[in-house]
């Protein structure tokens, strides 16, 4: 698999590590009510969807960048390459935004 | 039919006309009182179970291919019982004992081999974890030798042993581990099921699981609505797919791991070796060809094939550990898919659901499982209660805590 990279362009998967599903990104909050079983669903349960999935991808013989590869399961086909940094920013951001509508 | 040498003769001089289909190719019933999703090893040894020790009647195994088409046609073929933990040790062993008598009680040619597995050791610390798994094994009723240079020289010469990096320093040897023709696996138990009246539906994939108040009442197929007492899935690298369909969600990813097989050749490896120093396992099967294999390729994967960096990975520590396996030419490699579970050890468990049984996350190491699974999965689906061997299991222990974990790697599928 070749991975497009989005500041060093294509590289070879064999540089990267795998973590998972991408939404390990989105930790609990802590302090919540629920936050025993939030922790238990977040850490243990996964989707594992066969089709497309979101996962993160660590360049370790690389420039260690963290990766949100957007993949297909049933093909390996790589959809789409975000630096995981902004898509947790973008996320922080949508759910400010959502406070201070509500 | 019962198989035997005089059966054989017979038809021998009567130009084998006599012989039948090993299993019929029955109508789905429009209600059975437990329903098997999955056609594998492990879906059939329940339905073997249920129907023999448990003396259940309509039964049905639903198949979306053909039997015996998944992780059972795929592995490498290796049974054994050296593992470390209590809730793993006797369920392992129990498999172990299963195996040992699976040919007479299924009357069926398997071609159980108890050649021995030799985990090779490399360092000091590892012949120190070697000795406490040996003790452990055999506290729980296995078998474990512990050998010296020497005694892995006396039994196969051809390994590097003087390697500059991973010289050899010994090895854990169990004796009553080997190998088993893993498709006759399939087709004995598909075959003692159907003796015994079960339901072998083939191209009969579950689309829908009807639930209400809680209960589950059947399953939607391909061939047609099957109402249904009870359900147990056993469906190995789609379990999330299959249990999806009642909105649960598992501590289980899906990986592809590779296996591969060379060219025939003449008698050379007679057990089953495992590199110490890296992931690398082979054995040679009756037929000749070295059966091997390593890692996982470490990313979620549904397309039972994998890439070429774990092709030469695996090649690499292979030759690490046996030079001469350079002068065999690859003939076949394929990929398999892996329920990888958050602990590395597997689960045969009620769900929330009334009726709704889950047997899974097997890991890579379903296949030696085979038997005690079907016999444990059985027993939960007759009696309720979990088999004894099998009471650790549960899907709710990463809540309570009591998790497996084999090496110690924590909720990270891909390094277990």
């Amino acid at each position: 698999m070749i991975i497009n990279h989005p500041l060093l362009g294509p590289r070879d998967a064999q540089e990267f590590t795998y973590l998972g599903d991408a939404e390990l990104l989105n930790r609990p909050y802590w302090l919540s009510e629920t936050a025993l079983q939030q922790f238990h669903e977040y850490l243990y349960l996964r989707d594992n969807p066969a089709g497309t999935h979101r996962e993160l991808w660590f360049h370790e013989q690389g420039d260690r960048s963290w990766l949100v590869v957007t993949r297909d399961t049933g093909t390996h086909e790589i959809q789409n390459v975000e630096l995981a940094r902004d898509v947790a920013l973008a996320r922080r951001a949508a759910r400010t935004a959502g406070e201070t509508r509500g | 039919m019962r198989y035997s040498a005089f059966r054989l003769i017979k038809e021998a001089l009567t130009g084998h006309k006599g012989w039948r289909p090993q299993w019929r190719d029955p109508e789905p019933q429009p209600h059975y009182d437990y329903v098997i999703i999955g056609g594998g090893g492990h879906g059939l040894a329940t339905a073997y179970y249920l129907a023999k020790e448990f003396e259940a009647a309509r039964i049905a195994v639903l198949e979306k291919g053909w039997i015996g088409g998944g992780n059972v046609g795929r592995n490498t073929t290796i049974i054994r019982s050296n593992y470390l933990l209590d809730g793993n040790a006797p369920f392992y062993e129990f498999s172990l004992k299963l195996w040992e008598n699976l040919e007479q009680d299924l009357n069926y040619n398997a071609m159980v081999s108890q050649r021995g597995i030799l985990n090779l050791v490399h360092t000091d610390a590892q012949r120190d974890a070697a000795r406490r798994r040996g003790n452990a094994m055999i506290l729980h009723g296995s078998d474990a030798e512990l050998l010296d240079p020497a005694g892995v020289r006396a039994l196969y010469p051809f390994l590097n042993f003087d390697d500059a990096r991973f010289p050899i320093k010994g090895g854990l040897l169990h004796r009553r581990g080997g190998t088993v023709r893993h498709d006759a696996v399939a087709w004995g138990y598909a075959r003692g099921a159907d003796m015994r009246g079960v339901d072998i539906l083939q191209n009969c994939e579950v689309t829908g699981l009807r639930i209400e108040d809680g209960k589950v009442l059947g399953v939607d197929t391909t061939r047609g609505y099957i109402s249904a007492g009870k359900v147990g899935v056993s469906v190995a690298g789609n379990s999330s797919r299959v249990m999806g369909l009642a909105g649960m969600r598992l501590p289980i990813e899906s990986h592809v791991l590779q296996a591969f097989v060379s060219e025939g050749l003449k008698p050379f490896i007679p057990g089953v070796i495992t590199f110490g120093a890296g992931h690398f396992y082979c054995s040679q099967s009756d037929k000749g060809g070295l059966v091997f294999g390593g890692d996982i390729d470490m990313y979620n994967s549904y397309a039972q094939r994998g890439n070429l960096p774990v092709v030469e990975d695996v090649v690499e520590s292979g030759m690490a550990l046996i030079p001469a396996l350079g002068r065999a030419r690859l003939l076949r490699s394929w990929g398999g898919i892996m329920d990888m579970s958050m602990d590395g050890s597997p689960f045969i468990d009620k769900t929330h659901i009334d009726g709704l049984y889950f047997n899974g996350g097997w890991c890579y190491g379903g296949f030696k499982a085979t038997p005690a699974a079907g016999y444990c999965f059985a027993h939960l689906l007759h009696t309720d209660r979990p088999h004894d061997t099998a009471a650790a299991y549960r899907l709710d222990r990463f809540m309570s805590g009591h998790m497996i974990d084999e090496k110690g790697q924590g909720a990270q599928p891909n390094l277990h």
